[in-house]
């Protein structure tokens, strides 16, 4: 792959303590990501994390590689100037659901717009954890937390449709409950050249436990998990007895396979420039109670940003040779005073 | 054009003369008052300008808040502001008169566009009988010149449509008051055939009326004198004319190529900050990376990563954004990385005066951030001299791994004057030293990288960046463990840490230069202290003062954070210190809290600079109370 020297997880393991509460879904998803490092080929001076504020955001102190933790929202943007900096970087963007579509939602829209060649893995617990417990952009309407005793009246985001909408290259989902399809994930995430977005189904077991217990404990993923593949016709169910298919009306629906005939089946496409599949794909589920498609919804190469603005300065060097500062202050009409 | 046999007409010698230009937003005022400044710098006259003009991109027609102005002093000696009165007022249109006449010097030439002087226009402008004919003009030595008239008649052979053809009144009236005061007419001809050089009608148009306008002031007999201010005994060199923004531009290409650090701006367009990341996005040959961010937030965001990546980040802005940025200027603080905040001041609160200039923000660079957060300030003083702020800004922060925040405003962003071009062989050398290898050993004898550990004379951090082997490391926010740099909330520690970032930046005052003294330095019976853009009026008003007998001395501010080191003792030198200020008087409280000195504070928050006339008179007012 690259000559990058072996390492084991071990070696993506920073010496600092994780402080995340017991049995936080953070500490599967830390372990997915140092699991995967390994295989990815890449060194570790050359990875970067970079963070917001919030629970997920301690994440880059765990990480043996260079890391920023910065301001709450701003993680993408910080990322940005990194990436275009120093384009031959991996640069890895973590946040929560507050973080990244809350009080810096405009900095992760504007990251996918332009493409920028960044990881941004979204954990989305649907509550905001480290300020103890309020309702989050992603919390469903009629949530009662401590600031919203009689329940939430906040429609609240489907982070897949707002990547989708933001012009997003890719866009993914998985879960906490299975490492194998985060390291799926995450290298898909690695391996596409531009802005991937990964949102992480996360439980926070102290202030909203269970949050995606009804679609992702082990005896529900068969029926409740509809795992997109590319190239195959979306089924899913204990024995695959349901499927999903565009209706006439644009919409996707869940239907039995035995009352459509599979070739009604929508056959999944990540890489359909036309969005509108993928984000009719995104609307199927109203939250996590209803069957939920994971996997990578969308993955459409186009030009990245890092690269084209080292183009244009490439091209700038090549048209006007490099840089001569005593050229640039003689470049506009100049007189001599003897 | 009409044949008519030359006149002879004498030329009368000034010294200086100060011309202000005003029209309406669409009259192309800024043009011609740049372009006349242009000719008069490659002649070699000093010179220095303000422009004037509304937020409004096109403010109803005709109307006062549509008038755009552009003052120029051009001289044949040293000047250092675009004069107190003008003496000659170009009025295109009656909102043009109404609203500048109060400028202009008693008895000054009023030149005016005459076509523009009809019944809708002079309602539009308030008034009630035309001030051509009513005698309200009897002071001043007017001349009424049918502008759209002779020029719509020079244009009409040459194909142009009429809308267009009018549009080049503007350098008839340049031609004009090229031929009046003696100006080279070849540099605004080759311009002309520059700029429209696509656009070959407009082209002949405007060169047609300036033609027109010249041998107007030659034939109509309205002139008896054409006048002729001599170049300006300026020190030898390669001259150019710079405004503040194009010179500070520069000034952050060279401060990247000094430092071998390549250039990252991070910026959001915002008046009067915008033409630096136009400049700099034309400079991308010198290995500039500029960003057009989301936002404020993201343009300093941006701007930070890249310095964590090892290119000097940058952010321009105004006062607005500096309030969105406050908290990742914090941020960087706490991470100890070089960052370069450049605030291009206008008038405030909220929205204020977008176009107009002001230097209220000294508070908010350097307190407007929330806990203990010092931030170098350094601040600019003349257009020119924006070229070298920025250098220095950049060495602080290169050097001492900070955020640093550069002062200029609308006045110097905008003004020009001749820069004598630097010699680039002498420019400081800002080399930067990344770290390279581990810098501590742990008790078991292995190597490790610290990125809190000291350089103990600068007090700097190592600057590790992502891609070096073996130096993998994480920073952030979050209080940190002094060397380690790892979170710790402890008592102690963050007291200690507190107290560290300030000396931090208070020993800079070891590495800048000692204050700008000049004047009656050994006996003024008055100090004048300044920083930034007063510069020019107060070492006008200084000077005047000194030339009736006064002893006066000036001192102007560089680096307003940490001070020079012997500021308190100038201040404490001397029996009064007047502090001029375009705010209500923050620096004065400054100096007061720091020197415990009954400095005096003179304020003028109008949106537009000090004429050196007030506070010359504010001198003499101290002096004799």
């Amino acid at each position: 792959m690259t000559d990058a020297p072996a390492t084991t997880k071990a070696d993506w393991t920073s010496d600092q303590e994780v402080r995340w509460c017991p049995g936080c879904g953070d500490y599967s998803i830390l372990t997915a990501v140092q699991m995967l490092m390994p295989d990815l080929g890449v060194r570790r001076e050359d990875t970067v994390f970079v963070s917001g504020i919030g629970c997920a955001a301690r994440f880059p102190y765990y990480m043996n590689t260079y890391g920023m933790h910065g301001i709450h929202g701003r993680a993408p943007a910080l990322a940005t100037g990194l990436a275009m900096a120093r384009p031959e970087l991996h640069v890895w963007v973590v946040g929560g659901d507050g973080d990244m579509l809350s009080i810096g939602g405009n900095h992760l829209l504007h990251a996918l717009r332009r493409n920028v060649n960044l990881n941004i893995l979204l954990f989305n617990n649907q509550i905001y954890g480290l300020t103890k417990g309020q309702y989050s952009p992603t919390s469903e309407i009629g949530k009662v937390t401590k600031s919203t005793p009689a329940g939430s009246i906040d429609e609240p985001f489907n982070p897949v449709s707002v990547a989708i909408g933001a012009e997003a290259s890719f866009v993914a989902r998985t879960h906490d409950m299975d490492r194998q399809h985060m390291m799926d994930m995450f290298r898909r995430a690695h391996d596409f050249p531009g802005a991937s977005f990964v949102e992480v189904f996360q439980n926070c077991n102290v202030f909203n436990d269970g949050a995606f217990g009804a679609i992702t404990k082990k005896d529900k993923r068969a029926s409740m998990l509809i795992p997109l593949e590319h190239g195959k016709p979306i089924r899913f169910g204990e024995n695959d007895e349901k499927g999903v298919r565009i209706n006439p009306q644009g919409s996707a629906e869940v239907v039995n396979v035995a009352d459509v005939g599979e070739s009604a089946l929508l056959v999944h496409d990540e890489t359909r420039q036309d969005p509108s599949l993928a984000f009719a794909l995104s609307r199927l589920a109203a939250g996590p109670f209803e069957p939920t498609p994971i996997g990578v919804y969308r993955a459409v190469e186009r030009s990245e940003y890092a690269g084209e603005a080292s183009k244009q300065l490439a091209m700038a060097q090549e048209q006007s040779g490099p840089g001569d500062l005593e050229a640039l202050l003689h470049s506009r009409p100049t007189w001599e005073v003897s | 054009m009409t044949d008519t046999v030359p006149r002879t007409v004498g030329t009368r010698e000034l010294n200086r003369l100060v011309v202000r230009f005003a029209g309406d937003s669409g009259d192309g005022m800024q043009l011609t008052g740049d372009r006349f400044t242009s000719a008069s710098a490659l002649f070699g006259n000093d010179l220095a300008t303000l422009p004037e003009f509304p937020a409004e991109i096109r403010a109803p027609q005709g109307t006062l808040a549509g008038v755009s102005a552009f003052q120029v002093q051009v001289s044949d000696h040293n000047i250092t502001t675009p004069g107190d009165a003008p003496s000659v007022l170009v009025a295109m249109n009656p909102a043009a008169l109404r609203k500048e006449l109060a400028h202009l010097e008693m008895g000054g030439t009023v030149i005016v566009n005459q076509d523009a002087f009809v019944e809708r226009n002079l309602t539009k402008a308030g008034y009630d009988s035309d001030p051509l004919e009513d005698g309200s003009l009897d002071n001043y030595t007017l001349f009424k010149v049918p502008m759209t008239t002779i020029t719509k008649e020079v244009c009409k052979d040459l194909g142009v449509k009429p809308r267009d053809a009018e549009r080049s009144k503007n350098f008839f009236a340049l031609g004009l008051l090229s031929w009046l005061y003696s100006r080279p007419a070849q540099p605004t001809l080759d311009w002309i055939s520059a700029k429209f050089k696509r656009q070959q009608l407009i082209a002949d148009a405007n060169t047609a009326a300036f033609k027109a306008g010249m041998a107007f002031g030659d034939t109509a007999e309205l002139f008896d004198f054409t006048y002729e201010v001599k170049p300006a005994a300026l020190a030898p060199g390669t001259y150019t004319n710079v405004n503040g923004n194009t010179a500070l531009s520069w000034g952050l290409v060279a401060a990247s190529q000094q430092a071998k650090v390549p250039l990252f701006l991070g910026s959001y367009p915002i008046t009067p900050a915008s033409d630096i990341l136009h400049e700099l996005s034309q400079r991308k040959n010198f290995g500039v990376r500029t960003l057009q961010a989301e936002d404020e937030i993201a343009a300093v965001c941006a701007a930070l990563g890249a310095s964590f990546g090892g290119h000097l980040g940058i952010t321009t802005t105004s006062g607005p954004g500096i309030a969105l940025k406050g908290e990742t200027i914090g941020l960087a603080v706490s991470l100890e990385l070089p960052l370069l905040v450049i605030n291009i001041q206008r008038g405030g609160p909220s929205t204020g005066l977008p176009t107009k200039t002001e230097s209220a923000d000294l508070m908010q660079a350097m307190y407007g951030r929330h806990g203990e957060s010092p931030v170098p300030i350094v601040a600019a003083y003349s257009p020119s001299q924006c070229f070298f702020a920025a250098i220095e800004a950049a060495r602080i922060a290169l050097k001492y791994r900070t955020p640093v925040i550069l002062l200029s405003d609308g006045y110097l962003a905008n003004g020009s004057e001749p820069w004598l071009l630097p010699d680039v062989s002498t420019l400081p050398d800002l080399t930067v030293e990344f770290a390279t290898a581990p810098n501590h050993t742990e008790d078991d004898g292995t190597e490790v990288y610290w990125p809190y550990l000291r350089d103990p004379e600068t007090m700097a951090r190592p600057w590790a960046v992502p891609g070096t082997p073996g130096l993998t490391h994480r920073i952030g926010g979050i209080e940190k463990e002094d060397g380690t740099g790892n979170i710790n909330y402890e008592a102690d520690n963050h007291g200690y840490m507190v107290k560290l970032r300030e000396r931090r930046v208070a020993h800079i005052a070891n590495d800048i230069p000692l204050t700008m003294l000049d004047g009656d330095v050994d006996d003024a019976d008055l100090l004048v202290l300044g920083w930034g853009s007063t510069w020019g009026a107060i070492t006008s008003a200084v000077m005047r003062a000194r030339a009736e007998g006064r002893k006066v001395a000036h001192a102007h501010v560089t680096h307003l954070n940490p001070l020079p080191r012997d500021l308190g003792d100038i201040v404490r030198r001397y029996p009064k210190v007047l502090v001029p200020e375009m705010n209500l008087g923050q620096f004065c409280r400054i100096i007061r809290a720091e020197f415990l000195v009954d400095a005096q504070s003179v304020a003028k928050v109008e949106g537009v600079p000090f004429t050196a006339a007030e506070l010359h008179s504010h001198i003499n007012g101290v002096l004799d109370d």
